[in-house]
């Protein structure tokens, strides 16, 4: 096996993500076949090769600094499951002394 | 056995745009709670960013001007974490391919010139604000601020000493305000500090363990926050223990640091290239053109002014601190007959007059005026003393010194025959004291010259009033 059960659970946890044994197991597989071919890839010779991000060879396109509010805080506020005063409330998180 | 300390600072700049980084809302501060919200930065589905050009222009500017290399290509990456502050589930920074690369800054320390290094300088936007105080189960989240372009600035750890990241951070910030990229409002958080503090016995050339001090937004903050941690770690090393590598807090109250308690993983940011947004390429003609707009710099002002202006390097120093000040010196020494006499009112009377540097643009007196007023002291026709409640008085009413002078009749007298009858009078209507000063009671000189003042209304030279005195006293 490329990768640990461990591995796929603490990547999951990472993306708040919970699945079953049966799909952990799955994933493991899985997750494990995409490395075994990136390690068949890794292979070639790419010394000399840039790393690609982006097969487009294209720069980034720009916007004028203009200011333009396209929407009001109610639609901001719409959808959210928590609101209160225009703000978005969530279950309280704070970082405070041990 | 003797410790030194081993601090790198990562200052966070606001850029002063209008519109976000990535989306047209306004980077205003202190709008109500979410209207400068876009769907970009709420982290809606199907939205794609897009670059705003005046933040890669400033972000250039601010790495040439602290002589860092500009990367012909960089790239945006995703750092992926989960906090309400972050709709998106990442914040878009610059990782392993940065804009800025390899600068430094010169700071003075207590032994002289001192370089400090800058690793880096890339880009990224801010998170939202996060309220706790409104409820006990719940925190608010504003997102104006979400999106709002920051360059973080990341030095080597060349610094020794709290005094020293004093002088570093605010070093950057003068050269930030000067080529007008960031308003430097510490208190606003649009430029705020994170330490990272290590000691090691002197001698030893590995680092010891570092902490990282987060979000230190004042200059007294970041000077306490580290002689503490300093201190700290020291004592820690002292009676045989180990410094635990984490994250901690200033408490301003208590004058300590604590460790932030995170129930987080091991921080795992899981960074990869955003596949949203290309590669950011600056041509050489575009550089070089950003290059040519940046102002001249503090230090070249401060050498500039000692040289052409013949003043002394300290006062030169003070005058080129801050732009408007060294904008509004050298306005009114180019109309002043004497730079040194416009450099001495500007540093002794004008700037206890000004609440901070950014109101001098709006002070009353404009320079070329107050150059008029220096120039009437320089011919002899007013004295520093009726100069001073001239300058007052064009603070308050906003008229130019010469005609508050005609208006006042408050011209000097120079006029010796004027003077000298004056004195005849006062020595005949003051004989007791005439007698005294004769029997050898000079400090009464500066009775006569006192009474001398008054008939005239303040408006005579005193040091010609002086030397008449003595003469007429003392040659009777």
């Amino acid at each position: 096996m490329k990768i640990s059960k461990e591995d796929v659970l603490n990547t999951a946890e990472l993306a708040r993500l919970e699945f079953d044994d049966e799909t952990l197991s799955k994933f493991t597989r899985q997750l494990g076949d995409i490395l075994v071919h990136i390690d068949e890839l890794a292979e070639l010779d790419t010394k000399d090769v840039e790393p690609t991000s982006h097969v487009l060879e294209l720069s980034t396109p720009f916007r004028k600094d203009e200011v333009n509010q396209l929407i009001t805080t109610e639609d901001a506020l719409s959808n959210a499951p928590g609101k209160e005063n225009d703000f978005f409330t969530v279950p309280k998180v704070i970082e405070d002394q041990d | 056995m003797e410790y030194e300390a081993v601090i790198g600072l990562e200052v966070h700049a606001q850029l002063a745009t209008e519109s976000k980084i990535f989306s047209s809302s306004s980077t205003k501060f202190g709008s109500p709670p979410n209207s400068q919200v876009n769907p970009v930065c709420l982290g809606m589905p199907g939205v794609l960013p897009v670059f705003n050009e005046r933040v890669l222009e400033y972000a250039i500017k601010a790495g040439l001007a602290t002589n860092c290399e500009i990367a012909g290509k960089s790239r945006f990456a995703r750092k992926n974490y989960f906090y309400p502050d972050l709709p998106k589930g990442y914040q878009i920074s610059q990782y392993d391919e940065p804009l800025c690369l390899r600068g430094h800054l010169e700071i003075d320390s207590g032994d002289g010139k001192k370089k400090i290094r800058i690793t880096r300088i890339h880009l990224e936007e801010d998170a939202g604000k996060l309220v706790h105080e409104y409820s006990d189960f719940e925190s608010h989240v504003d997102l104006n601020r979400a999106g709002v372009p920051l360059v973080e600035i990341v030095s080597e750890p060349d610094i020794s000493t709290a005094e020293e990241a004093v002088e570093y951070v605010k070093k950057l910030r003068t050269i930030l305000k000067y080529i007008e990229v960031c308003d430097g409002n510490m208190e606003e958080g649009s430029l705020r500090c994170d330490a990272n503090v290590s000691v090691r016995p002197v001698g030893q050339s590995e680092l010891g363990t570092k902490t990282e001090i987060k979000n230190l937004n004042s200059f007294r903050f970041i000077q306490r926050a580290i002689e503490y941690e300093t201190k700290r770690q020291e004592a820690v090393l002292r009676g045989g223990g180990k410094v635990v590598q984490e994250t901690r807090l200033f408490d301003s109250q208590k004058g300590v640091t604590f460790a932030m308690r995170s129930k987080e993983e091991a921080h795992d940011y899981r960074y990869f290239p955003d596949p949203d947004l290309l590669p950011v390429v600056v041509e050489e003609d575009c550089l070089e053109k950003i290059r040519l707009s940046l102002p001249e710099l503090p230090e070249e002002k401060l050498s500039r002014f000692a040289d052409e202006f013949n003043i002394p390097k300290n006062d030169a120093e003070t005058l080129s601190s801050s732009r408007p000040l060294a904008e509004y010196f050298e306005e009114c020494a180019k109309h002043a007959k004497d730079s040194k006499a416009a450099s001495n009112w500007i540093l002794n009377e004008m700037l206890r007059e000004v609440e901070d540097e950014d109101s001098i643009a709006e002070f009353p007196v404009k320079p070329e005026d107050l150059a008029e007023l220096l120039n009437l002291i320089g011919e002899g026709k007013i004295n520093r003393k009726t100069a001073k409640e001239i300058f007052s008085e064009m603070i308050s009413g906003g008229k130019r010194a010469g005609e508050i002078v005609t208006e006042k009749g408050l011209t000097q007298i120079t006029d010796e025959d004027e003077i000298s009858s004056i004195i005849e009078k006062i020595i005949e209507e003051n004989q007791k004291e005439v007698e005294r000063y004769r029997n050898g009671d000079t400090k009464l000189l500066g009775f006569f010259v006192g009474q001398v003042m008054k008939a005239t209304k303040g408006k005579a030279d005193p040091a010609v009033v002086n030397q008449m005195l003595r003469k007429s006293l003392e040659e009777r």
